[in-house]
């Protein structure tokens, strides 16, 4: 049992200090506190998954008034978030599926129209912005198509280089 | 009823339909949003790598400064070779008086044949000039040395009438355009051009120093900038930054970029260049209440001090650390019949600088450290009395100094006859830095300067009524920052200045209003066409490249704290101590565990063999399998330094030095950093290297073969 116990502390230790670099990284003053808008990118560079309503709704607990989230309670709410391995990736069949969802026709793609209306017309809105981020890398120039297996993939391998850790 | 019942169907169909089609949105935009939020975290971490490894290489210079004091203090010289030796390093190569310094740069004899088709120049400067120059330069082409030289003097001349503090108004030219550093780097200041349009009586600009280093075309943008500056004196203000400064020039690449283009005369330009750099003015002032300095202020800035000092007496602003020399004071007190025990600079500055005239150049021929410092000492001593003398002389006519009182002040490179408040003024505006919290504390990290809070600048602007800083010295991802509440604007103009990718440049606009504008930019046309992943991954690559350099640099530091985690010697340690075993070695305060997947690619069930690991890292960098792998570790670490102390060594700057001078750096050296290094692994490290030209070492070859991360294409 204290074997275990000690496993559980070391790994918890572990979490703590991997949850603190991220914040850090993002703490722009070196004062323990990062802007609340900047808390979704770094939950998710801890290798979460979660989408904006699950973002706002972990903001919402330790948000200051301010708009600043303090380190000490990022830190609480974060590490139970990991142990309880919340927010799990989304497989890669089940993004294929979702993808397929929005192809109409089954032909492999889908037309940069459809893709735009779907993105900023429902589900968690991109914006503008993020709507052209995304078509400036996905989109075949020539046929203004997304053919989703090829940027899945693609997505896909630059993730596996970079996940940050295996809890 | 037929047909409604499909009605139905086909209505819930598409309303399942609908509601796939919502929940597929939902996945695919949290699945982006999950991809684009990595990508930020990879950018900022890339980020940091190189602001820490800038920094980092900062303290080369404090590691520098360490080597001459431990020369000087601590290390006995074995020989009368040894000594000589050692005393060149502290000796200046020549200094002039000013008709000395026109005859020696004199450029009339210069003639400039018929084959040249580059541009010419006549003076006084006309518009026309300038167009030419631009076209030559995008050209490729190179200004011929003579016109070089010509247009030095022609520049210091103007240089010397100006105020230590220029006064911009706006009520004049309505605008006024600030840039930040450049280094070398003609396509930002062509675009910065382009899209602003050239200097004229009705654009004003401000070039907020760091002109040089680093980037390949310093030389084209001063040529560039003092034309202007030139053609239209109330329009274009300079100002000095850190790195218009000899001794910064040593190591950070202008006096390298000079003697490659111009073989002949380079000495020459080099010279009159420096003569230049310390007459650029300190700071620029807008409307009296924007003031415009390169690296900052600190608690002890005194406007009305910079406004008085003699600014040109700064030729370098670098030098060793203070010592502390009790025992020399009395001699200066008798010399001077002052009771006070020398505030001065006198006292304390007489620390062994890098070059002193000394009046006879004969070194001490006993075999006594003593002796070889009082020798040292005494030389110094010497420097001051003349100083001195000269000093009461100026200080009794405070508004006419003369020609040559001025002059002759110059003739040491060292202002150790200055005040050490004076001293202390200049270096804080161009080495300071803000920081987040409040106070003033010592710049460590540069080695000079201060780091300086808000409440610093608060109570500065107040002294003043000023309104804001603007300051540059510090490379912003998106090319401007505003920080003590906005009351402090850094401005960098060096896009790519890490690697194509990495920043922003940017430039700010002021009109009466005060208010500034900004306008972004990036030079280099593949960084738009890349996507944003491409450009984080290309920046990303070559952060990591220096990363894994430093690493191997650190090898037998990190086996030691590898194995101190390695209790039962089984080769192992889990990734979580070798993060902290890493930065306890390196000291970078990087996010060790957010970057680890780039830097160790196997690991057994969370175990890291650190062993194997080490030798991959060792094999990346160039096999030099028969060179000492500590010592190879050496010269990586000290790539910098190393090249400094040879450039020094080379007072003729033919970037070569002698077969028995590379042989007494590397002695010096490895004493200093207490490694083994015998005579033969000398000679293995000269014969590894095809270098050797009829018995002088070429070390820019030298060095060139241990470098790892490739310098950027020009």
């Amino acid at each position: 049992m204290a074997e275990q116990e000690k496993g559980r502390d070391g790994l918890i230790a572990e979490i703590e200090k991997k949850i603190t670099e991220a914040f850090e990284v993002f703490d722009r003053e070196s004062n323990k506190t990062v802007d609340g808008r900047e808390i979704g990118c770094i939950i998710r560079s801890l290798g979460c998954f979660p989408n904006e309503a699950e973002v706002q709704e972990l903001l919402a607990k330790i948000e200051e008034p301010d708009g600043f989230v303090h380190l000490e309670n990022f830190l609480r709410v974060m590490t139970e978030v990991l142990l309880d391995r919340r927010f799990q990736p989304i497989p890669e069949d089940v993004i294929l599926h979702a993808f397929e969802a929005l192809d109409e026709n089954k032909c492999g793609y889908i037309t940069k129209e459809d893709l735009v209306k779907h993105l900023t017309e429902e589900g968690e809105r991109f914006t503008q912005e993020e709507m052209e981020d995304m078509l400036v890398v996905a989109l075949d120039p020539e046929t203004n198509t997304l053919h989703y297996r090829d940027y899945r993939t693609k997505l896909v391998v630059d993730e596996t280089k970079i996940f940050p850790f295996n809890v | 009823m037929g047909s409604g019942s499909s009605v139905n169907v086909n209505y819930k169909y598409s309303l399942q339909k609908s509601e796939n089609a919502f929940k597929a949105a939902v996945l695919i935009q949290q699945w982006y949003r999950r991809h684009v939020a990595r990508l930020e975290m990879r950018r900022r971490c890339t980020w940091r790598i190189f602001q820490s490894i800038e920094y980092s290489c900062e303290q080369d210079q404090i590691k520098l400064h360490n080597f001459f004091s431990y020369l000087m203090d601590q290390f006995t010289p074995s020989s009368s070779k040894e000594r000589d030796f050692i005393s060149r390093m502290f000796i200046s190569g020549e200094s002039y008086k000013e008709a000395e310094l026109e005859k020696y740069c004199d450029y009339e004899s210069i003639e400039v044949p018929d084959s040249y088709t580059g541009p010419h120049l006549s003076f006084p400067l006309l518009p026309d000039h300038a167009t030419a120059l631009l076209e030559a330069f995008q050209q490729k082409q190179q200004l011929h040395a003579r016109y070089v030289l010509n247009l030095l003097h022609e520049t210091r001349k103007h240089l010397k009438q100006l105020p230590n503090i220029s006064h911009v108004s706006t009520c004049y030219s309505e605008e006024v355009t600030v840039c930040g550093d450049l280094h070398g780097q003609l396509d930002d200041l062509f675009l910065i051009f382009y899209k602003n349009g050239l200097p004229s009586p009705s654009k004003s600009y401000v070039f907020n120093g760091d002109f040089v280093d680093r980037g390949k075309q310093s030389l084209e943008i001063l040529v560039i900038l003092f034309t202007f500056l030139l053609i239209y004196p109330k329009e274009v203000h300079l100002n000095r930054g850190n790195h218009e400064d000899h001794m910064v020039n040593l190591r950070y690449g202008f006096t390298k970029e000079v003697m490659q283009k111009y073989k002949v005369h380079g000495k020459k330009i080099l010279r009159m260049f420096q003569n230049v750099f310390c007459w650029l003015p300190l700071a620029t002032l807008i409307d009296q209440k924007v003031l415009i300095i390169h690296g900052g202020i600190s608690d002890t800035t005194d406007l009305e001090m910079l406004e008085k000092i003699q600014r040109d007496k700064f030729i370098s602003v670098l030098r060793l650390k203070k010592r502390k020399e009790s025992s020399r004071k009395p001699q200066i007190e008798a010399v001077n019949g002052e009771s006070e025990a020398g505030t001065d600079a006198a006292g304390n500055e007489a620390a062994p600088r890098l070059s002193l005239q000394p009046q006879s150049a004969q070194a001490p021929n006993t075999a006594n450290r003593l002796e070889f410092s009082r020798w040292l000492r005494q030389t110094v001593q010497e420097q001051i009395d003349t100083c001195r003398r000269l000093m009461d002389i100026s200080e009794s006519e405070p508004e006419e100094l003369t020609y040559s009182s001025v002059v002759s002040l110059k003739d040491v490179d060292e202002p150790c006859w200055t005040r050490q408040e004076e001293w202390k003024q200049v270096l804080d505006i161009l080495w300071s830095d803000p920081m987040p919290q409040e106070g003033c504390r010592e710049n460590k990290v540069r080695g000079g300067g201060c780091y300086f809070g808000p409440d610093v600048t608060e109570k500065f602007l107040d002294k003043y009524s000023l309104q804001f800083l603007i300051r540059s010295h510090e490379c912003k991802q998106e090319g401007y920052e505003f920080c003590h509440n906005r009351k402090v604007l850094t401005i960098f103009s060096a896009s790519n200045y890490y690697e194509i990718g990495s920043n922003r440049g940017a430039y700010v606009k002021l009109g009466p209003d005060l208010i500034p504008h900004f306008v972004q930019y990036q030079a280099n046309k593949t960084a738009h066409m890349l996507t944003m992943t491409q450009r984080i991954s290309r920046v990303e690559e070559s952060a990591f490249r220096a990363l894994r350099e430093k690493l191997f640099a650190h090898t037998s530091a990190l086996i030691t704290a590898f194995r101190s985690y390695d209790g039962d010697n089984t080769g192992k340690i889990t990734l979580s101590n070798w993060a902290t075993a890493v930065e306890s070695v390196l000291r970078l305060g990087l996010p060790w565990r957010m970057l680890r997947p780039q830097l160790v690619r196997s690991t057994e069930d969370g175990m890291l063999e650190y062993k194997s690991w080490l030798d991959d890292l060792a094999m990346e960098q160039r096999s030099q399998e028969h060179i000492q792998s500590s010592l190879l570790e050496v010269i990586y670490r000290n790539r910098s330094n190393l090249e400094t102390i040879f450039r020094i060594i080379d007072r003729d700057h033919s970037g070569l030095i002698s077969f028995e001078e590379f042989q007494q750096t590397w002695k010096l050296f490895s004493s200093h950093m207490n490694i083994e290094l015998t005579d033969d692994g000398i000679n293995d490290l000269v014969r590894s290297i095809d270098f050797n030209k009829d018995g002088n070492i070429d070390f820019n070859e030298f060095l060139e073969a241990f470098r790892l991360v490739k310098q950027r294409p020009s």
